[in-house]
């Protein structure tokens, strides 16, 4: 008990002194993170439209799809993508295995179904009169776009909200494609598996702080959201 | 059909004693590194051991650095480990007991066929790593304060670099995710025989120095104090660590083979001195 006190304590005085080592694993992980979910969105987006609004054959199982690779778990990401990217393997020649890049990739892949998904469900849920509405009074394709949008605004923050919690948090495909590389691909999650196995766990420690914080901050933003929007998702 | 049932019952039943976490009188509980476990080394002693002996061992194959953390916090009743200078820092703080040491391996360094450093054939350690900090190559650290890490640090130091140059990269992971990404960058790195002979057959590097003194790696059994905590099994802890510093435990080390080629050298009755040849840096 006493031993826990002294690593709590130590995680804090980390935390608060702003430890360079640690803030840059933090800068890590929410560049890497905020990448893939800004570059994950628009496509998301594009094909959730499609799910809602656009009826063609086989969008029940489209759908289906979706909902499927929200379950496939960080680690079989890792295992394709690691393969895919491997010197052996068909892209090789990018030689992206270990960078940054290539853990974006397992992030935009990771945060896609679950973008997509939660969108599918806002868009489908927002009147219908909104894009008619929008046509009638003599609005474009893109600007009747843009007025649903508009409309499933909090419903869209509250996906980009989930999906952000999810990838940031995960350690499996991070550890594999990314390697845990000091400076250059060590994220929080990746650390805190590290220096656990150094049996070092102030640091460990002070980084889970970090996602139990972020954790919340996202929760609470999500409840705002929910109150507005009408959308009940958690992270 | 029913001695059948009653088998089958058997472990089911252990199974659940097990993930419940109980801890049978029987068992005992060995923090070792990643080396002796990944192997086979242990797989081959260990029911050898069980077969003469009433104990159960339950391995938990972790770095150097946790391995005798797990020690000093009682969560094991004995360690085997290779990093003499934290071994004996954990003597001396009274977190183990009767220290023995059972046998040395080796390192060595490997890397990449086109050698963009020079240093495949050399027999010096010291200056291969000075080599490779000259020309910025790629070098892949495990970085995670295991045994092999310390070792690699005290190489640097006795080549007098700070492991800080162009191609530098601390993995932070295991050994063979460390050789795979070795492979992977086409970089040079540190590896214990053992772990290079069980998956060189998956990598794209060969083996560069080999054979220098200052690459050689004891190990040492250690007891968890038993005064520091109640529970552990100590005599089962002491029959395993004497066991292995026996007669038939040290021949079967000698005997043991990994693509038929000597690993482990018995090493028992020597003593395992922190400043001889091998030093840690920590």
């Amino acid at each position: 008990m006493h031993e826990l006190m002294n690593t709590a304590r130590e995680a804090l005085h980390l935390l608060v002194s702003l430890d360079p080592a640690l803030w840059e694993i933090i800068g890590v992980s929410f560049r890497v993170s905020l990448t893939a979910i800004l570059v994950a969105l628009p496509p998301s987006l594009l094909i959730a439209l499609l799910l809602a609004r656009v009826a063609f054959p086989g969008r029940w199982f489209a759908i289906s799809l979706v909902n499927t690779f929200m379950a496939v778990p960080t680690v079989v990401v890792g295992l394709v993508l690691f393969m895919l990217l491997s010197r052996s393997g068909p892209l090789g020649e990018l030689r992206l295995l270990f960078t940054q890049r290539a853990m974006i990739l397992g992030q935009i892949l990771l945060a896609m179904p679950v973008l997509t998904a939660m969108l599918h469900s806002t868009l489908q849920s927002i009147d219908q009169r909104a894009w008619e509405t929008a046509r009638q009074l003599g609005a474009g394709w893109w600007q009747s776009l843009w007025v649903l949008i508009r409309e499933a605004r909090f419903g869209v923050i509250a996906a980009v909200l989930a999906a952000f919690g999810r990838i940031i948090a995960e350690v499996g495909s991070a550890v594999m494609i990314g390697g845990n590389i000091e400076h250059f691909t060590r994220t929080i999650t990746t650390a805190i598996a590290l220096e656990t196995l150094k049996g070092e766990f102030a640091q460990g420690l002070a980084l889970g702080l970090v996602l139990l914080l972020l954790a919340l901050v996202l929760n609470v933003l999500l409840g705002v959201m929910r109150g507005r929007g009408h959308q009940t998702v958690s992270v | 059909m029913l001695t059948r049932r009653l088998s089958l019952f058997a472990t089911l039943a252990l199974s659940l004693l097990l993930v419940s976490g109980v801890q049978a009188a029987d068992t005992v509980r060995l923090a070792t590194t990643t080396s002796t476990y990944n192997s086979g080394l242990l797989d081959y002693l260990l029911p050898k051991f069980e077969e003469d002996h009433p104990y159960q061992i339950q391995v938990i194959p972790v770095g150097t650095g946790k391995a005798l953390r797990l020690g000093r916090d009682g969560d094991v009743d004995l360690v085997l480990t290779h990093a003499p200078a934290a071994e004996k820092a954990f003597v001396d703080a009274d977190y183990g007991v009767e220290p023995h040491g059972v046998m040395y391996n080796d390192f060595v360094i490997v890397g990449p066929s086109d050698d963009p450093a020079g240093i495949d054939g050399g027999d010096d350690a010291t200056s291969a790593f000075a080599a490779v900090a000259d020309q910025g190559a790629t070098f892949i650290s495990r970085g995670d304060d295991s045994g092999t890490d310390k070792k690699e640090k005290h190489l640097w130091a006795e080549a007098g670099v700070t492991p800080d140059f162009e191609g530098f990269r601390a993995a932070g992971q295991g050994m063979g995710e460390v050789l795979k990404m070795a492979s992977e960058l086409q970089g040079y790195t540190l590896t214990d025989r053992g772990t290079w002979l069980a998956m060189k057959d998956k990598l794209d590097l060969e083996i560069m120095v080999e054979g220098d003194t200052a690459l050689f790696n004891p190990y040492q059994v250690i007891l968890v104090n038993p005064e520091r905590y109640d529970g552990l099994n100590t005599q089962g802890a002491r029959a395993l660590a004497e066991w292995l510093i026996s007669d038939e435990g040290q021949d079967l080390i000698d005997a043991f083979r990994l693509n038929d080629k000597a690993l482990f050298h018995a090493s028992a009755g020597e003593k395992v001195d922190p400043t001889s040849a091998v030093h840690e840096s920590d």
